[in-house]
């Protein structure tokens, strides 16, 4: 083991050091720490694989994705593609629609603050892929691969943060795959890249007085008790003592200096909401997505690749519309604010906002017991919606057909919307991914792999 | 052990001046009269066992000097978190630290192999490499994950013999809740003929059948291609079966190779199954006893005599052939016993090598030289904490809905199912369980996880909340005995005085600050954190 991490370790400095004097840059102790935070770039470069992905890319126009993901997943009928006309049976009581900003786009009626930010998104009402269990479909949507089959695949965020993060002159101490605040749970986000790959979860609540992200803030330990423990905890180091020059132990101490570099650092001071103006923060409303919002902005500003907020509670299989009414509203607030104030900043044009969950809901309500008035999965056709980062504004892609139950025109299948993304982030979709076995797969999947897809979505980019 | 090595050493050097044998006496000299440390013992080398002459000449023959044997605090610690994946309790560290019996490292690894968590954690590791988890991309469902998982615990529990334990795995059918071991026919990444063999080989051969030529995959595969899978009317339920091939079927009875070249056909009547177990578990089958010693060497040893465990091939030599083939020899003679396997690694002075390396030399650990350093797994390691602290975990399943919240004292080395979980689990690199391969278990230490256990709020209440603190702060007791128990409690042995003059001279801190931040510094420490 040690052996092995200590060949690694080599390859790692000797690839590092090579990367790093071909452009032109010394490669300081804190630089190669930097590099090295999560473990992220040992693995790719001792592999021999490393930096190709960035040599005959796209220009990048996208920096940052903000993926708000719409944990059970949410009905398109009563968000983005409202049906107005289809009757009680489908509308339940939400049975009108609202224009927007943009002409000839009407959106759900719970969502009027988004209907003036029209022109900053756009809608995509063809997403389909057909499948109706929650674990299958999240990972189709966040991987573009049909489950089953030998591997288990990384998602999008996985594959964002290996290929823009440390190996590709990403610097922050903040990983560079945050999930606020829980992981899903569904799948293993990172597949085959190992764990090294998964999201930071920050654990917490952003909507609490002080957000307590695990382990970067701990409420009532001053900075000098963390002093005088880091000190204790150096001379209670016998076994270290012991064995001085251990690989392993060199593995720890290193983990632990970047660890008190976030603790006792200025890096960590980015999850301290109150450094927030009180009025803005009241804007994107109090609650754990609005702050949420708020947080992935500040998490944009420190450059963080891929920033995922798990927005939980929309497997809406009974109460349907009570919830629809309690959690629009604030989705509204959040989202329309995120997308106003990232806008304001000059930050919109380089980060794109990918909102959607992993199916929709049956468009037809089941009034009947026990659902008495809920909606089931939709995997057959739903919405999603995308902004900033190279997307257009202001534009639809793709139609449901009347009653919302099947796509009418332009499908479009979750490796349309994830090659788009690659595309605007400057990711090649035929960069190779470093597989345990040594398979040869690459970023986004093709027809030959047994995937359906219908071409990127050149409309809007 | 002094005499003992030097004499090896003369015996090398015969053809050499005597001015070098006189430099690695000195040597010697300088190092093995310097233990000091809580970790060595300076009890001799001579070979104990087999194992031990085979090592040791191997180490010999390298010129390699092997450690010291490990301390009896060390030993307890070690044997302890490697045969039932637990902590041992301070009353259990005291106990064996004062007990004078010379025998009394054999004996406690008969009392832990009949251990309850001996069942617990052997069946946490076997349902890693079996993909126990209800969903996904597993999809066993949550029944039966538990109905599959309580199988292999009873038969860890009464040691099953592993030949029949894999036999069993391999030619039952029936239905998933009732006959539970059909199951490894449903936690497989891939259904068809080939698949099923690709991770039969990879499972009981450690063998990667994709990297074989195409040909002998697709004639193993033929093995396998009379696996039928019926559900039922009874939700979630799947019947695994033998399907006889129908009467328009071109060929009635598969023509199949067997991964060693032999080829046969199976009669129309019989499952193909069990032509393939009664092969593989023959005493001369090439593969099985192979893979299961060599897997079984690298839980106790931290690597396997061929690296990666299972990673069986010919350009990958094991780096002592006579030493795997003496364990190979020792496990059929002893009718593919485990416990007596284990038991016959851990007695060995190889197992019980303190893990100070004599030199930097990295075939030190390809060559067992000394026991490597390993941090602890994430399932053991919360487990730990939750003992030292006497607090719990919370433990929840999003599969099916509505979640599944598990009770709180149930230890995580006894989950039943991989999709039962926490966050600690999964940022601490429990397996996903979705590959079966040994290396699916990341045990590195991220800066991720170094955050979370220097200054999350989860880690600073369960210290918080401890009896150690409660105690502290009732001024029950003096501060040296607080010191003395969490010692105990924490790293499984007493406090040096060095160490005990440390602890007492945090001047200027509340009686309760000082315990919560002893506790803190220890379970901070590697020695702590990491098998010794």
């Amino acid at each position: 083991m040690n052996t092995a991490r200590s060949i690694a370790e080599n390859a790692l400095r000797r690839d590092s050091s090579r990367l790093l004097s071909g452009i032109g840059l010394p490669l300081s102790r804190r630089e190669a720490l930097r590099r090295c935070v999560f473990g992220t770039a040992g693995l790719l470069l001792a592999d021999g694989w490393g930096i190709h992905a960035l040599a005959d890319t796209p220009r990048a126009k996208a920096k940052t994705v903000i993926q708000i993901w719409m944990w059970g997943g949410p009905s398109h009928l009563d968000t983005f593609d409202p049906k107005p006309d289809a009757g009680y049976d489908y509308c339940g009581p939400l049975n009108k629609a609202i224009a927007t900003n943009v002409d000839g786009i009407q959106i759900g009626e719970l969502l009027p603050l988004l209907a003036k930010q029209a022109d900053k998104y756009s809608i995509l009402r063809g997403m389909t892929h057909g499948n109706n269990g929650h674990e299958t479909a999240s990972y189709l949507v966040q991987t573009g691969r049909p489950s089953g089959g030998r591997d288990v695949y990384p998602s999008v965020g996985a594959v964002t943060s290996l290929l823009k993060g440390y190996n590709s002159g990403y610097t922050g101490l903040i990983p560079p795959y945050v999930v606020l605040s829980e992981a899903q749970g569904r799948f293993s986000e990172a597949g085959f890249l190992g764990q090294r790959y998964k999201p930071f979860a920050t654990g917490g609540d952003p909507a609490q007085t002080r957000f307590v992200v695990e382990g970067v803030v701990s409420p009532g330990i001053s900075d000098e008790r963390q002093k005088s423990r880091r000190d204790l905890l150096t001379k209670l180091n016998t076994l270290g003592a012991a064995m001085k020059g251990d690989a392993s132990l060199k593995a720890l101490y290193q983990s632990e200096e970047q660890a008190y570099d976030m603790i006792l650092g200025s890096e960590g001071k980015v999850f301290d909401l109150s450094q927030e103006n009180s009025d803005l923060r009241d804007r994107y409303g109090r609650n754990t997505f609005g702050q949420s919002c708020l947080m992935a902005r500040r998490l944009v500003e420190k450059g963080v690749p891929y920033i995922t907020i798990n927005y939980k509670g929309w497997d809406t299989h009974k109460q349907h519309f009570e919830i629809m009414r309690r959690k629009l509203p604030e989705m509204d607030k959040g989202l329309s604010m995120l997308l106003a104030d990232l806008s304001q900043r000059g930050l919109l044009d380089s980060t794109i906002i990918w909102w959607g969950g992993e199916f929709g809901r049956t468009p037809r309500v089941q009034w009947e017991a026990p659902w008495n008035g809920g909606r089931g999965h939709h995997g057959k056709v739903f919405s999603s919606l995308v902004a900033g980062g190279g997307f257009k504004g202001g534009h639809v892609v793709g139609a449901s057909d009347a009653k919302g139950d099947e796509v009418k025109e332009r499908p479009i299948y979750p490796p349309d919307l994830i090659a788009s993304m690659y595309e605007l982030l400057g990711i090649d979709p035929n960069a190779k991914l470093p597989h345990p076995q040594g398979l040869d797969i690459r970023a986004v999947p093709t027809v030959g792999d047994g995937v359906k897809a219908a071409g990127r979505l050149k409309e809007i980019m | 052990m002094f005499a003992h090595r030097v004499k090896s050493f003369v015996w090398q050097m015969k053809e050499s001046s005597i001015w070098l044998l006189v430099l690695a006496s000195v040597a010697f000299c300088s190092t093995s009269n310097a233990i000091q440390s809580p970790f060595e013992s300076s009890a001799g080398l001579e070979p104990k066992t087999k194992i031990d002459e085979l090592v040791f000449a191997n180490l010999e023959k390298l010129q390699l000097e092997p450690s010291n044997l490990c301390s009896d605090a060390v030993f307890l610690r070690r044997a302890f978190l490697d045969v039932i994946g637990t902590l041992p309790t301070s009353q259990e560290a005291n106990a064996f630290l004062r007990n004078r019996n010379p025998q009394k490292r054999s004996l406690l690894i008969d009392q832990l192999l009949e251990r309850e968590e001996f069942a617990d954690f052997w069946t946490m590791k076997w349902s890693d490499l079996l993909r126990v988890k209800a969903e996904f991309p597993i999809n066993l469902w949550p029944n039966a994950a538990q109905a599959y998982h309580r199988w292999i615990r009873t038969s860890i529990k009464e040691n099953k013999p592993y030949d029949k334990f894999v036999r069993e795995l391999l030619t039952s059918s029936g239905s998933n809740f009732r006959t539970p071991q059909v199951n490894f026919y449903r936690a497989l990444p891939s259904r068809d003929a080939q698949g099923i063999a690709q991770a039969v080989a990879l499972t009981f051969m450690g063998a990667r059948a994709e990297k074989w030529p195409r040909e002998q995959l697709a004639g193993m595969g033929e093995l396998f291609s009379q696996v039928g899978y019926k559900s039922t009317a009874e939700w979630k339920e799947e019947i695994i079966f033998f399907e006889p091939r129908g009467t328009n079927s071109s060929e009635l009875s598969p023509k199949f190779t067997f991964p060693n070249g032999v080829a046969g056909s199976v009669p129309a009547e019989r499952d193909p199954r069990e032509v393939f177990a009664d092969w593989l578990i023959n005493k001369n089958n090439p593969w099985f006893a192979r893979s299961f010693v060599n897997r079984a060497w690298s839980w106790f040893l931290g690597r396997g005599i061929v690296h990666e465990p299972d990673d069986l091939r010919a350009d990958n030599p094991p780096s002592n052939p006579a030493l795997l083939a003496l364990l190979e020899t020792e496990f059929v003679a002893s009718h593919y016993d485990i416990k007596q396997f284990f038991r016959l690694i851990l007695n060995s002075k190889t197992y019980q090598l303190s893990s100070i390396p004599k030199s930097d030399d990295t075939r030190s650990e390809i060559h067992f030289a000394h026991y490597p350093l390993r941090r602890l797994d994430a399932e053991v390691l919360i487990d730990a904490l939750n003992q030292i602290t006497g607090t719990t975990e919370k433990y929840s399943s999003s599969i099916p809905e509505p979640f599944t919240f598990i009770p709180e004292d149930q230890r995580s080395i006894s989950l039943p199912d991989g999709s039962i979980s926490s966050s600690f689990l999964e940022l601490f690199g429990r397996p996903s369980r979705d590959t079966g391969l040994e290396s699916e278990r990341d045990n590195q230490i991220t800066a991720g996880q170094r955050l979370h256990l220097l200054n999350s709020t989860h880690i600073q209440q369960k210290i918080e909340q401890s009896g150690f603190v409660r105690n502290a702060t009732q001024s029950k007791g003096k501060a040296r005995e607080m010191i003395n128990e969490v010692y105990l409690a924490v790293l499984s042995r007493y406090p040096t005085e060095q160490e005990l003059n440390i602890a007492l001279d945090q001047s200027g801190k509340q009686k309760r600050e000082t315990a919560v931040d002893l506790i803190w510094a220890l379970v901070n420490s590697a020695e702590f954190l990491y098998r010794h």
